[in-house]
């Protein structure tokens, strides 16, 4: 039986009070729950202090380039489709300067879990506009507040069809756990944005204002209806839905190519009688 | 070189299938034991423009391709007016009589009526045919390499149609005659592969044991991956098409972390976005091999021509510093042996390594006698998991800069990468003792990949009075411009680099000293190669050669740079 303790325990670089905390707990309980043992999952996370999360925990990990995070992500689950590989990062790392791989992730849907710390600002860097900032956000970089839209990564993956579409809020520590633990059994790509509040920079999304709007889908939302997901994901504002809101049935990426029926790369057999012949054929 | 060299140029429009009738002839000369030098000239774009296929032949050795034509095929009428200045004396103009008309009836035109010989639908076919008559090649057998061709992509009764049309066409060029043309009989050999410089890497980074490659297309590096992808289930690889080429950069930095031998190829503008990821490799220490296939540039540049002006860009590629190596084969069977090098390379030292090529090697075709594939072995993946000491390190500091690697999962450790300074456990630090010891580490591993570098290769006479110092794709018509020189008794040799980093002064210099002349050849205007030697080595070129006008470096380009005449 694999238990949240495994996972180990950690002094980390967060600021007391960081959403991140309760993030951290929610992913060794959810993982714990799906019986994922440590030494099986790969973490691979970008830049950020949401991307430091993985060092707090005994897995493998692969702390990679700022927004790039699921490029390496789909190349190691490709090479071991054996390994459990979850993405963790935060919001500008995942949404912004990573915008395209998030698209390509869902087309593909590879077999990846991408949790994102969405606070809706930049901490490491001081405090920045991040894309899932709300217009109007005034910060040190856009004095007059923000002008672009809000990134809506929920409304986004449930019209690309992403096999499974949730968000969390880190003030729900049971609730979250439950999600992840959905997130990663579920096979093909999953998204987990999960809301927390940045106690440093964004003074508007604090805590009190997550725990005011937040509340959980019930029975009568059917995750198997994408039009009904979408019409929730564009909540936003009073009330703040969360909860899983899409399921698909699409068939994980790396079952659908060829040469990894066979098995993983890792390890394969090198087959030099196989070489002679593609060799033969530049006659 | 006594024996007679016949350089064949196919000349037409995009879609005019230019590069099948191409591939084909020079299949059917290989067959037949000849020798070959491929060069291809596309314009980018799908249709239309000018696009010429050149092949050399010749039953000895050649090495480069040459700016004379002896047979030129126009596919369409403006070929006929482009080309005929470029015709040598006693060659034949192959063209459709429609074309030809209004050309003038010059005694090396020769028209032939395509549309109207049996089997005309099939135009290039019959061209063929003219083509393989003039050079005086034995019609059964260049048939059945065409028949062959046909029956394998589209089923028997195209083939026997496309057999009638050679054969139409072959009958028509025999009643002409080539005369001088026609190819002395070639001696054996006819067990030869038809091979690019680009599949000679794909092919040979497979025997190295390459398991994944992630690429966005980008000419002239695309058929690397085609290539793969042409292999993948019968050879076990895993190619991707990635979103972006910072995408495919990281998938293969992800799958060499995961244990799957990894690559990717791409060009100079698609290798800028990857700047990120090269550096990426050499923090985490993951071996990654980059082919970089060289274009003219800045930025767009020529998209289909070639140049060798990204020496500096590799060499100097990813911020902060970490070692590496960069090769430059200079022959279709260097990039085999070069790739399974640097796939070799990049597991032994754990980081980035580099092949540098270019347009006119990529997609220049030569007969190659077949490597001894079966016995050549893959590359050992990571350290034996049970050898580690526990607990595992990662980036356990040690005397040559190499960590034992380990896979995720690996005899049950936990391995962890960061991008950022880390301790010996992997873990992100901002301690600096750790960060002096980890940068050491790491630089370390470069005294062992220079202590690896290959020399130059020293190809001529034995005590040269002209040096003609190269690298990369140049090696072929330096070659050709040295042995020109030597027998017009000037003793002459060449020194080919196909390892251009590492550079080891001590591999070279007194022989570059010990010549009274030498000069640099190089398709780049900067001299940059140049410019390297003399900071590693303090010796300075009297004498460059560059050329930047997007065509490959000839013998002839070589010798009127010497100032020796035109070849």
């Amino acid at each position: 039986m694999v238990t949240p303790e495994d996972f180990g325990s950690h002094e980390t670089a967060w600021c007391p009070g960081c959403g991140n905390f309760q993030l951290l707990e929610g992913v060794k309980n959810g993982l714990a729950a799906a019986g994922i043992a440590p030494r099986e999952v790969l973490f691979v996370s970008g830049i950020g202090q949401a991307a430091k999360a993985p060092h707090y925990l005994d897995v493998n990990v692969f702390d990679g380039l700022h927004g790039r995070a699921l490029p390496a992500a789909t190349g190691a689950k490709l090479a071991d489709p054996r390994l459990e590989v979850i993405v963790e990062s935060g919001d500008g790392c995942c949404y912004g300067e990573g915008g395209n791989h998030f698209l390509a992730a869902i087309r593909r849907n590879i077999g990846i879990t991408m949790i994102v710390h969405d606070n809706q600002i930049y901490g490491l860097t001081k405090g920045q506009a991040s894309p899932t900032s709300a217009e109007g956000l005034v910060t040190k970089a856009q004095p007059g507040g923000v002008t672009s839209e809000r990134f809506d990564p929920l409304s986004i993956a449930i019209a690309m069809h992403a096999n499974f579409v949730a968000r969390s809020f880190s003030g729900m520590p049971d609730h979250l756990a439950r999600v992840v633990a959905e997130a990663v059994r579920h096979p093909g790509f999953a998204l987990v944005d999960v809301l927390q509040p940045c106690v440093s920079f964004n003074r508007i999304n604090t805590f009190a204002w997550y725990k005011k709007r937040v509340y959980e889908l019930g029975g009568d939302h059917d995750p198997s209806d994408r039009e009904a997901a979408a019409a929730r994901a564009r909540e936003w504002g009073d009330r703040i839905p969360v909860g899983v809101f899409f399921r698909g049935d699409r068939a994980p990426f790396e079952q659908r190519v060829p040469v990894l029926r066979d098995g993983p790369l890792v390890g394969r057999e090198h087959d030099t009688a196989a070489l002679a012949r593609i060799m033969d054929g530049f006659r | 070189m006594n024996e007679r060299v016949v350089n064949t140029l196919i000349a037409g429009e995009a879609g005019q299938g230019l590069q099948t009738l191409g591939g084909l002839f020079a299949r059917i000369l290989v067959r037949a034991g000849y020798r070959i030098v491929v060069t291809q000239s596309y314009m980018s774009r799908i249709r239309g423009g000018h696009n010429t296929f050149a092949v050399r032949a010749s039953a000895g050795k050649i090495h480069a391709p040459d700016e004379r034509v002896d047979l030129l095929l126009c596919l369409d009428a403006p070929s006929i007016a482009i080309h005929r200045e470029e015709m040598r004396e006693g060659g034949v103009i192959v063209a459709d009589r429609a074309d030809a008309e209004g050309a003038g009836d010059g005694e090396g035109l020769f028209a032939v009526p395509f549309d109207e010989l049996p089997g005309g639908i099939v135009r290039g076919t019959v061209a063929l045919g003219v083509l393989c008559a003039l050079l005086g090649l034995d019609r059964a057998e260049a048939a059945e390499t065409v028949a062959h061709a046909f029956e394998k992509k589209k089923g028997a009764e195209v083939a026997q149609a496309n057999r009638e049309a050679f054969y139409a066409g072959f009958d028509r060029g025999a009643a002409r005659g080539g005369g001088a043309l026609s190819l002395p009989a070639a001696p054996g050999g006819t067990n030869r592969l038809v091979m690019n410089g680009n599949q000679a890497i794909a092919l040979g980074a497979a025997s190295a044991g390459v398991r994944f490659c992630s690429f966005y297309p980008m000419t002239p590096a695309t058929s690397v991956p085609l290539t793969l992808i042409g292999m993948a289930e019968r050879a076990g690889i895993v190619v991707e098409q990635a979103e972006d080429e910072i995408a495919a950069v990281n998938m293969a930095i992800g799958a060499s972390f995961a244990g799957a031998t990894a690559m990717t190829a791409t060009s100079g503008g698609g290798f800028a976005l990857m700047q990120e990821g090269v550096s990426l490799a050499g923090a985490t220490e993951t071996p990654l091999v980059v082919v970089v296939a060289q274009r003219p540039g800045p930025a767009t540049g020529l998209p289909t021509r070639t140049e060798q002006a990204d020496l500096d860009f590799v060499l100097y590629a990813g911020h902060g510093e970490f070692p590496r190596a960069i090769w430059a084969p200079g022959t279709v069977e260097q990039c085999f042996h070069l790739a399974r090098r640097a796939v070799e390379s990049a597991e032994r030292w754990q980081g980035p390594m580099f092949l540098l090529t270019d347009q006119f090697l990529a997609d220049s075709l030569r007969a190659v006698e077949p490597f001894d594939i079966e016995r050549l072995p893959a590359v050992r993946v990571g350290a034996d998991p049970a050898s580690v000491e526990t607990p595992y390190e990662r980036y356990r500091v040690t005397g040559d800069g190499v960590s034992p690697r380990l896979t995720p999962g690996a005899g049950g450790h936990i391995v962890v990468a960061d991008s950022d300074e880390h301790t010996a456990d992997g873990h992100l630090t901002e301690n600096l003792e750790a960060r002096v010891l980890q940068h050491g580490k790491r630089l370390r591993k470069g005294q062992g990949i220079r202590a690896e570098a290959a020399p130059p290769e020293l190809i001529g006479d034995e005590r040269p009075e002209l040096f003609i110092v190269c690298w990369g794709s140049t090696r072929g018509a330096a070659v050709e411009a040295a042995e020109t020189i030597s027998a017009s008794g000037t003793p002459a040799a060449v020194m080919h680099f196909s390892q251009v980093w590492p550079l080891v002064a001590e591999a070279f210099l007194p022989a570059l000293e010990a010549a009274p002349r030498a000069v640099c050849v190089e398709g780049n205007a900067a001299g940059q190669f140049a410019g390297l030697v003399r900071r590693e080595t303090g010796f300075a070129f009297g004498e460059r050669i560059n050329r930047y006008d997007g065509l490959p470096i000839t013998p002839g380009f070589i010798l009127r740079g010497l100032g020796h005449g035109d070849a």
